[in-house]
């Protein structure tokens, strides 16, 4: 400790400006605890400062060069170092060069265990960082099928990476982190493949190129879990949010008149059905690029339905090109009922919905052929859509038709906007269906949705105040508790 | 009647969206099959679902042929191009590497479809001249904010006005991420909203037939 502390003094005693960059490799973790404010002195820069334990730490390949910039150092500060104390800076440099080199120690407190919350064919393992822990030494895992058998490495890296404060699993499955903790996952793969409930053994060696250090075995084994408790958080907040949105349906059926704020997308279709019908020339509706399992689609045939009725009503002619033959299916039949409804089944045609190809821009000349040739009143883009949006929207445009869309695609949301009469954007989509038929049921759900648009409105701007709390006061609490909002796969 | 036509497929829409609901916090391997198993389903069903489709095309298609309606000639285009590739797929016995089937693919489809897309650049400029006139408040700000992100992503923008690639990064990461957030979280809420209504067999529009 004397040494360490002759160490300290000349440190001290060198005013910063004169002290020569040392890299933060070589001042290594041995020093911001001294960096502390009158504890061993205030003028020590953890990050220049050097130590005798932990140039002993050293492998001794890296000990001449250290100590070569110390002798610079020694070099520069020595005129403000008290002439005394030079006889003891030199004893201090020649006994940390003569002194042995430091074994590595094995890694510490090796642990494995079966990752929480997977489905199995992965486990973890977590040891305690070492001092000797640098980009120079290496941290190399070892697995084995049997405690005696050979063990066959998986995996290398630096000694200063991997730590547990990495892990992206949330504190209510993985607890705390430590930043003095390693850890590494071992996954099946090509190299070790690893089966559920069958033991594993692993080493965790320690190295430097010359020297190594390897731990006892470790063993556990991995388990496919049933619950995917990271996943907590989603299905809470969504169980309250389904719960919300049945409240309010059930809220709706007794209470009906619910305001609903004007959407003018919506409200512009019956001027769109009624000027295509004043001048005699078809509307054209496209249900997106989707298929059915898309939310988006869905709606998209919602809303042809109620389109439909109107057009039934009019008289007008509809065409419903698609991309997707399920999709054309299922259109045909919302058409057929629409007309059936609007008591109109007479003038329902069987080839109003018709497919074309699946192909993107093949799909997309075509449609295209189509508003330039027959010139539709009026354009309906409703669903999910890609790389065509503009392609589909700008002809329609350039034709003089009305155009609405809808699309709950944020990226081409931006090309609708500049293309179209009307857009409605994102949740006005899944909207639509309440708006244009004002079924209180169905009005009801949109009433939970700005119910959960509110709570979560709520929590982004009370978990910002909170963070920046936090922050302020140097409290990780706030951050981890709204760590709940956050998603975890 | 109307149970094949309306109970039973609410009843599978149920059976199914709360299964398919719960077993994305099921991470056992039995849950993942049964989601690629399902998704293997969906394939076929879609492959089935093709012959709709071609058969859909080539009715449409015929009947503009023989009602000669305007532009016919293009219906024509697309039975000689339907033959064609379908007596140069057999011929090439399905072969898409080295062989006509393959050259038909790269050099008709692939090169039709980069033209398709290319033209996008065009309506990108007419689409931006007509979105950018500064017409009202909104529309102006638009145009100041798409002048500075442009300038922002090219080298001589940031040569000709120092600091511009900085107030580019800022609207596209602060007002811009903010705006689409916001969407996009909309989006979600109406989404389980919507996947709800339709579990729950409170929207069955989609089967056709109104709510009754």
């Amino acid at each position: 400790m004397e040494i360490r502390g002759w160490g300290l003094a000349m440190s001290e005693l060198i005013p910063p400006e004169s002290i020569v960059a040392i890299p933060s490799s070589l001042a290594g973790e041995a020093c911001p605890e001294r960096s502390r404010r009158g504890q061993e002195g205030e003028l020590l820069r953890p990050r220049l400062c050097l130590t005798l334990p932990h140039l002993v730490s050293l492998p001794r390949g890296e000990r001449e060069p250290a100590l070569n910039r110390l002798v610079k150092w020694r070099k520069l500060g020595l005129a403000h170092i008290c002439p005394l104390l030079q006889p003891a800076l030199l004893l201090f440099l020649l006994l940390v060069y003569c002194l042995p080199a430091a074994a590595f120690d094995a890694p510490q407190e090796v642990e494995a265990f079966d990752m929480p919350s997977d489905g199995g064919g992965s486990i973890g393992l977590r040891w305690r960082a070492a001092p000797v822990d640098s980009s120079t030494t290496s941290y190399r895992i070892f697995v084995s099928e049997q405690d005696n058998g050979e063990f066959k490495q998986i995996a290398e890296f630096p000694a200063n990476s991997h730590y547990e404060t990495a892990v992206t699993i949330p504190w209510w499955v993985w607890g705390s982190k430590h930043q003095d903790i390693h850890f590494f996952q071992v996954k099946s793969n090509a190299t070790v493949r690893l089966t559920d409930g069958r033991p594993y053994f692993f080493k965790v060696e320690v190295t430097d190129g010359q020297e190594n250090a390897e731990s006892p075995s470790v063993s556990t084994v991995p388990q496919a879990n049933l619950f995917n408790w990271a996943k907590l958080n989603n299905l809470l907040i969504m169980l309250a949010f389904s719960v919300t949105v049945l409240a309010a349906i059930r809220h709706a059926r007794v209470n009906p008149n619910i305001f609903l704020r004007r959407i003018p997308g919506l409200d512009a279709v019956e001027e769109a059905v009624g000027r295509a019908t004043e001048m005699g020339r078809p509307i054209l509706y496209m249900t997106g690029s989707d298929d059915m399992s898309s939310l988006a689609t869905i709606a998209a045939t919602v809303i042809l339905g109620e389109i439909a009725k109107r057009v039934a009503t009019y008289g007008t002619d509809l065409k419903v090109p698609h991309r997707d033959p399920i999709v054309m299916a299922i259109c045909q039949e919302v058409v057929k009922e629409s007309y059936l409804a609007a008591g109109r089944p007479d003038a329902y045609k069987e080839d109003a919905n018709f497919f074309i190809t699946s192909d993107q821009f093949s799909y997309t000349a075509a449609v295209d052929g189509i508003m330039l040739r027959e010139r539709p009143a009026a354009n309906f883009f409703m669903g999910a859509y890609y790389a065509e949006s503009l392609l589909l929207a700008e002809p329609g445009a350039a034709t003089g038709a009305i155009q609405i869309a809808g699309t709950d695609s944020d990226h081409q949301l931006p090309f609708f906007i500049t293309s179209c009469d009307y857009t409605l954007i994102g949740e006005e989509l899944y909207a639509a269906s309440a708006y244009l038929s004002r079924e209180p049921v169905l009005v009801g759900t949109l009433r939970g949705q700005d119910l959960g648009k509110g709570f979560f409105l709520a929590v982004i701007v009370l978990g910002t105040l909170l963070v920046t709390l936090g922050v302020l006061l140097g409290t990780p609490v706030f951050r981890t508790f709204f760590q709940f909002f956050g998603d975890f796969k | 009647m109307i149970f094949w036509r309306r109970s039973l497929p609410v009843l599978i829409t149920f059976v199914l969206g709360v299964t398919f609901a719960l077993q994305y916090y099921v991470p056992l391997p039995a849950s993942e099959a049964l989601l690629s198993g399902v998704s293997v389903w969906n394939q076929i069903i879609a492959a089935f679902a093709a012959i709709l489709g071609v058969t859909s095309l080539l009715h449409v298609h015929y009947t503009k042929i023989r009602r000669k309606e305007a532009g016919w000639g293009y219906s024509v285009v697309l039975y000689l191009s339907m033959l064609a590739t379908l007596v140069v797929g057999f011929w090439s016995g399905g072969e898409s590497e080295n062989s006509a089937f393959g050259w038909l693919y790269n050099y008709i489809l692939v090169a039709l479809s980069s033209t398709m897309f290319s033209i996008l650049a065009f309506f990108v400029a007419s689409a931006a001249y007509r979105a950018f006139r500064a017409r009202s408040l909104e529309a102006t700000i638009l145009l100041a904010a798409a002048v500075f992100v442009m300038f922002g992503r090219v080298p001589l923008g940031e040569y000709l006005v120092s600091g511009v690639g900085q107030i580019s990064d800022w609207i596209m990461s602060v007002p811009n991420t903010a705006a689409r957030r916001g969407i996009i979280i909309g989006i979600s809420l109406g989404g389980i909203a919507t996947s709800i209504k339709i579990i729950f067999g409170i929207e069955r529009a989609y089967l056709g037939g109104g709510r009754d």
